[in-house]
């Protein structure tokens, strides 16, 4: 196991390579010019000269080979370099408001989790009962609703309901759990539908599959009770999937994320994100990408690990 | 008269010739309700003018927030705009932007996916590693970045650059399908003909392998096209897509309709019911065509 561990490790420095590349050419070989866009916003007239001087305080004017280079060695020190907007560092700007999304995903991941793994199985066990119908279309219309929207329904719900709302502001967990928590429930309850939702698709179709295996049926012939099969024989193989499922949808919480957190006035990433792009401003933006895409390699990395360690048949290949 | 019942009862063992729109309802009853909905926003799209009782950008300040009843039928907002005239239009332009992107993004994605599969070798190991990287971003941070670098560029009212930051993402996904279908279709007997008559490469793949990746073209363009809808809709929602005054279901739920959450629930929940409404029927339309076109394929 621990020579998986060390070869998986390993085969994350080139990815994360490839993204750094990736991101510094995404923003810089399409057509349009960050800083034309910027200064040249709603019309306003610029001069060229202006525009000249912008593009060498940013470095802009420098080879692209230059730039490259300077942005590679940055990153080895974590430098991001500076927001264009507020001259602050993007690393800072980004460790600010790191913690709440992360919260919120964690516990997103968390609900659709303890939700969908449950649901799903029970969908499976009475497959097409009337439970499995009902269980199926609330999943079917969790990837149609949009997220942002159900976080404005539970916000209506909140204030017709109980007339309360969960307090603006963040508060640590650290410091006071419950009006942590109190408050990022709901946007981790709206990103987490969607997610809730495939992953319930997920385990019901694993199991169905599984439970046609043969040795489900020798079990069942040697007399095991049927709680047992379900629980030791079947569940156990139908996670397999259900598990790589939960790390590839993790990129789609995040884009939910980057809407929510409008909704709930959540200052994390994603509207740090939003803002960034209204404003033009590229280094926050390159940065953000670029954590966002690091976070997507290293759930990755960690479905991996667990696979390996649900499937001991993954470590030998 | 007893041949004729004789005769009566042949004729019926003969399987009638069906139309294939009839097998479609007939196998996939949900996809069918799917593709009328489907239908009925396109009627609202194109016959907007005409449905809808008020100017989408009509300001009655009379009327400010006034709640559903028989002359605003989805009520008003906080401009006293009728939210159901707005919606119908809305539809115009969620269609549009939907169908355009997902086209565009589509067609691009099949002939990358297409060229990678026939010409395998390095070039299909540039391209699949480029699609990689792609896929490892959410689809709306890829489109956010597209946005914010190629800024606003204004054809004939939609945002053409909208459409390619929604196109974008759809892209290396198209492309990865469209490259396995490729490559199974690469090794059958009439591409070694084509190959033998001395035919160009673009022409192999323009006319013998592109014809034979329609049907998880169709499948994914209809996909995609949910796809669009929602994320224009969350674009414009982040004030990043579709502007005022043109009405978007996403813009109808961003910025200050959100002060009005106690006062007026129904401009937070008609628009919302649009989308996901669009989204469920584009998915529902999809998922049976799928089923029903090539039931191996999996998304």
């Amino acid at each position: 196991m621990l020579g998986y561990i060390l070869r998986r490790l390993l085969m994350v420095i080139p990815t994360l390579l490839g993204v750094a590349v990736a991101v510094f050419f995404l923003i810089r070989v399409m057509p349009g010019d960050p800083v034309v866009v910027k200064l040249r916003a709603d019309g306003a007239n610029v001069t060229e000269e202006t525009i000249q001087a912008e593009r060498k305080r940013l470095g802009l004017d420098q080879p692209l080979i230059v730039q490259f280079k300077d942005y590679m060695i940055g990153l080895t020190r974590l430098d991001l370099g500076k927001s264009l907007w507020t001259g602050q560092s993007v690393a800072g700007e980004i460790a600010l408001r790191f913690p709440v999304s992360l919260q919120v995903a964690i516990m997103a991941t968390l609900i659709a989790v303890i939700i969908a793994v449950p649901l799903g199985t029970l969908c499976a066990i009475y497959r097409d009962s009337w439970l499995d119908n009902v269980i199926r279309v609330v999943a079917v219309s969790g990837l149609a609703i949009p997220g942002f929207w159900l976080g404005m329904l539970i916000i209506l719900g909140l204030l017709y309901f109980f007339n309360w709302l969960p307090k603006i502001g963040y508060v640590s967990i650290f410091e006071d759990p419950i009006t942590n928590l109190s408050a990022l429930f709901w946007p981790a309850l709206s990103v987490g539908y969607r997610y809730a939702a495939v992953v319930t698709r997920m385990m019901r179709s694993a199991l169905l599959e599984v439970m046609r295996e043969d040795y489900i049926r020798t079990a069942r012939a040697k007399g095991v009770y049927e709680r047992l099969v379900t629980r030791r024989h079947g569940l156990r193989n139908a996670l397999l999937p259900v598990v790589t499922v939960v790390g590839l949808e993790f990129a789609f919480l995040i884009g939910g994320l980057v809407v929510t957190e409008q909704v709930f006035n959540l200052n994390g990433i994603g509207k740090l994100f939003v803002d960034a792009t209204a404003r033009g401003d590229f280094t926050l933006i390159q940065g953000l990408v670029l954590l966002i895409a690091t976070v997507f390699v290293i759930v990755n990395l960690l479905v991996d690990l667990l696979y390996a360690a649900l499937d001991p048949r993954i470590r030998l290949t | 008269m007893a041949d004729i019942a004789a005769n009566d009862a042949f004729t019926e063992k003969i399987p009638k010739r069906t139309h294939p729109l009839v097998q479609f309802i007939r196998a996939q009853p949900l996809g069918f309700v799917g593709f009328l909905i489907v239908l009925l926003y396109f009627v609202l799209a194109v016959g907007a003018a005409w449905i809808s009782p008020y100017h989408p950008e009509a300001v009655d300040f009379g009327a400010m927030l006034s709640a559903p009843s028989a002359e605003h039928l989805f009520g008003t907002d906080q401009y006293g705009r009728d939210v159901f005239s707005r919606l119908v239009y809305g539809s115009r332009t969620a269609l549009a932007v939907g169908i355009l992107s997902a086209i565009f993004g589509c067609t691009i994605g099949a002939l990358v996916g297409a060229t990678s599969g026939y010409f395998g070798g390095w070039v299909d190991n540039v391209i699949q590693r480029i699609v990689d990287i792609m896929l490892s971003f959410p689809i709306i941070v890829l489109a956010m970045v597209v946005v914010a670098v190629l800024g606003r560029n204004m054809i004939g009212g939609i945002d053409a650059n909208l459409i390619v930051a929604i196109a974008l993402p759809m892209v290396p996904k198209m492309a990865r399908i469209a490259r396995s279908s490729t490559l199974s279709i690469a090794q059958m007997p009439f591409i070694d003909a084509a190959r033998a008559a001395g035919y160009s490469h673009a022409r192999i793949v323009l006319r013998h392998i592109v014809p034979n990746i329609v049907a998880p073209y169709l499948i994914m363009l209809t996909a995609f096209i949910a796809q669009a809808i929602l994320l224009e809709a969350s674009l414009s929602f982040l004030g990043l897509g579709v502007t005022e005054p043109t009405p978007a279901w996403g813009l109808m739920l961003s910025g200050s309709s959100a002060d009005f959450y106690q006062a007026a629930p129904w401009m937070i929940l008609f628009p919302g019911l649009a989308i996901t409404l669009a989204v469920f029927a584009f998915n529902l339309l999809g998922d049976s065509l799928r089923d029903w076109l090539d039931p191996k394929m999996k998304v």
